[in-house]
């Protein structure tokens, strides 16, 4: 296994979106080894529910690009046996909330059986899907469920936020020999960002501090972190310095570069688009309690979804749903700031 | 799917055949469900709608046969596709349009949307958005029933409905087993429109005869033509008296075609021109209606005024799921639980969950 590139040449760099470094990234991958295939509901013909294997299909034919039928839990075990006899199948799960008829096989089995058989065989599997409500796809569609994941030893969880990291993360987890739940979003397959040429490979388990600053700090990881972002450049605007870490991996998680940051600021902000309770947040306050207790200034507050079962109406999904707006203010009041004026409140 | 056989001549106007009567209320259900699915497209264009949203549109003879076999007291069970089954299970047009609307007045308040119609009242049981979600609770529900009333012509079943594609995930094969096993007043109808979202049945399932499967599970399997409303309803109603009377599960395939996307956003740019022009000749609203004028049912100017009828009851719907009101945020916490629990969450996003002790 390979760590952190270290490039020395000067490195070009693109504009693309989320999705295309997705895509291009698999076709990467799709050349460099090909022990990697692609296994996934309507990933062939239909080109992807969301368009991520655009074109696979056509340049590497059916014995890499497999569709497969309505069957999650089949084809997932499929791709696990695969794996335990050293391919390195890719699966698409066509959202986090299907991936839940998979997950004897994800838990029970994927997770285990490097540990359980001590060490006879190794697990290269990765399973991409992606998560995420706003869309008003209702209760059964919208499920933020990575903490499910993150919680099981022997899985790894990554959740990029930019089109750079899905780049060098999703390289990094299809060649890595453990089992990789590869997170994606719904709302950021259209996000543009910088993207450099080449092999990029980021290390797995390392979270990024993505903007500097002194005053707090906000954690977050996939979507989140685009949020997270713009409201900390909107409140560097009023004067703020607020700092930035995007978790980038779920599990492990880096808890050094969280205790570093909150260290340093003394106030923390999660924002994570989960339910509160056990969520993500939960355990990055208990790292912080447990790290940097004595250099908090304020409590570690967290801003999650509303726990219910998301509702279709939009005026509820809105209510439900964590914001930039929400966020401010979080922040504000672990600042002990005057709230904003009611309109830029408003969600 | 290429081809595609009738499995029986047509019996409008058969022998000892249905009264004109019938044939015209099934047209006119077949023409609500028509225009009620296309104005739901246009809907969904405008953003009144949101989400996915799955039509009938091309499947209208088989709703309307589907809905004529099942009796008020049996219990309905579907995936997402669901607007049509909803509609003639006797909800109004505006109950449904202001579900998609995403309303309170909707079925399920605005709470479910497109794909999770619910009315206890008129024991539709849900509008499943997981692929074979819908089917274990229907085997449940019949379980139920098996419990607590005994067979006979007056005991009430289940009706199952799935989509072809939705018969290659467990769910479809645990529950067959134990219905079979258990012998579950239960119909299970395979919708078999040719295709899930891009994939065809030949491509998804290796026996594509789906009704065969019911070997497996020693039932009754049958396949009919879903373009054919009575066949469907005479198939549906004859599957539905052995699981009333001897609780004998059934499996029932019947064949349609899906005259656009998966779904509303979805171009079909994947679909083979044949494939499409099949499903566009073999679009039963248009055929049964010559077929009834032909034999005399109906009018021509009769046919033109049941289609007229139908689209300004889908205006009235509109109207009503226009002018009704969104849910009120400050009800998100509602229908959670049925009992009231102590510390049950009711924070909105950012509301500190503790206060100072
Ligand atoms: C478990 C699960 N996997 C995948 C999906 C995504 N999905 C929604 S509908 C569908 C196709 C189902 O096809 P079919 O059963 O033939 O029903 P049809 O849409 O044709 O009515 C798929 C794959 C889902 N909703 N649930
Ligand atoms: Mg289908």
């Amino acid at each position: 296994m390979n760590t952190d590139t270290d490039n020395t040449e000067a490195v070009t760099t693109r504009t693309i979106t989320y999705r295309q470094a997705l895509n291009e990234t698999l076709r990467a991958e799709l050349e460099h080894d090909e022990k990697v295939f692609l296994i996934g509901e309507e990933i062939g013909v239909f080109e992807g529910s969301y368009k991520i294997t655009a074109g696979l299909l056509e340049d590497f034919g059916p014995d890499r690009v497999l569709d497969a039928p309505i069957a999650e839990e089949g084809f997932v075990g499929a791709a696990l046996g695969a794996a335990m006899l050293g391919m390195r199948p890719v699966v698409e799960i066509m959202t986090i909330n299907f991936s839940l008829i998979a997950i004897d096989q994800i838990v029970n089995h994927a997770a285990k059986m490097r540990s359980m058989f001590a060490g006879q065989v190794s697990i290269p599997l990765v399973i991409r899907m992606p998560g995420g409500g706003g869309q008003q796809l209702a209760a059964t569609h919208s499920q933020n469920l990575e903490v499910w994941y993150a919680h099981i030893p022997g899985l790894k969880v990554v959740a990029p936020s930019t089109p750079a990291d899905a780049k060098a993360l999703l390289t990094a987890a299809i060649r890595d020999d453990d089992p990789v739940i590869f997170l994606e979003n719904l709302s950021l397959y259209s996000a543009k960002g910088e993207v450099p040429d080449g092999e990029q490979i980021a290390e797995i388990g390392k979270a990024a501090v993505v903007k500097t600053g002194i005053d707090l700090t906000i954690v977050s990881y996939s979507r989140g972190t685009t949020t997270a972002l713009e409201v900390a450049n909107q409140l560097e605007a009023e004067g703020l310095s607020i700092e930035v870490v995007d978790l980038r991996s779920l599990r492990p998680l880096d808890r050094d570069t969280i205790c570093a940051s909150v260290k340093k600021t003394g106030h923390a902000v999660v924002f994570e688009d989960d339910w509160l309770s056990y969520g993500i947040g939960a355990e990055i306050s208990a790292t912080i309690g447990e790290g940097v207790f004595d250099f908090l200034d304020a409590p570690v507050r967290r801003v999650a979804a509303a726990e219910v079962p998301l509702p279709y109406a939009k005026s509820l999904e809105r209510a439900a749903l964590p914001s930039a707006a929400d966020l401010a203010r979080v922040v504000r009041e672990v600042l002990n700031l005057a709230p904003a004026t009611a309109t830029s409140n408003d969600k | 799917m290429a081809t595609k056989a009738r499995t029986r001549a047509k019996q409008v106007d058969a022998q000892g055949g249905d009264p004109a009567g019938t044939l015209r209320d099934y047209y006119e259900q077949m023409s609500l469900v028509r225009a009620f699915e296309l104005r739901s497209g246009e809907m969904y264009a405008r953003a009144k709608i949101g989400g996915y949203c799955h039509l009938n549109l091309g499947e209208e003879a088989t709703v309307v046969g589907l809905m004529a076999a099942i009796e008020a007291r049996d219990y309905l069970f579907t995936g997402y596709r669901d607007h049509g089954y909803a509609l003639l299970r006797g909800l109004s047009p505006e109950r449904v349009m202001a579900e998609l609307f995403g309303k309170t007045t909707g079925v399920s308040g605005g709470r479910g949307g497109s794909m999770h119609l619910f009315d206890a009242e008129t024991r539709l049981f849900g509008g499943y958005g997981i692929v074979g979600g819908q089917i274990p609770p229907a085997t449940g529900a019949a379980l139920a029933l098996k419990y607590q009333e005994s067979a006979g012509p007056d005991a009430a079943a289940v009706m199952c409905l799935l989509g072809d594609g939705t018969t290659n995930i467990g769910a479809f094969h645990e529950s067959l087993n134990l219905a079979g096993l258990w012998k579950l007043p239960i119909v299970y109808v395979i919708v078999n429109n040719g295709l899930g979202m891009g994939t065809t049945v030949e491509k998804a399932s290796a026996e594509p005869e789906l009704y065969k499967r019911a070997a497996s599970y020693r039932m009754p399997g049958l396949r009919v033509d879903g373009d054919d409303v009575l066949a469907v309803r005479d198939a549906a109603r004859d599957a539905l008296q052995q699981a009333r009377e001897s609780r004998q599960p059934v499996l029932l395939e019947v064949m349609c075609y899906r005259l656009r996307g998966h779904s509303v956003v979805d171009p079909a740019r994947y679909r083979s021109p044949e494939d499409t022009t099949i499903a566009q000749q073999s679009d039963p609203v248009p055929s049964f209606r010559a077929e009834l004028i032909a034999s005399g049912v109906l009018s021509e100017a009769d046919a033109t005024a049941i289609d007229e009828a139908a689209d300004a009851r889908v205006t009235e719907a509109v109207t009503f799921a226009e002018e009704s009101p969104e849910p009120d945020p400050d009800d998100l916490f509602a229908y959670v639980y049925a009992t009231a629990v102590a510390n049950a969450p009711s924070a909105l996003p950012g509301e500190p969950v503790m206060d100072a002790l």
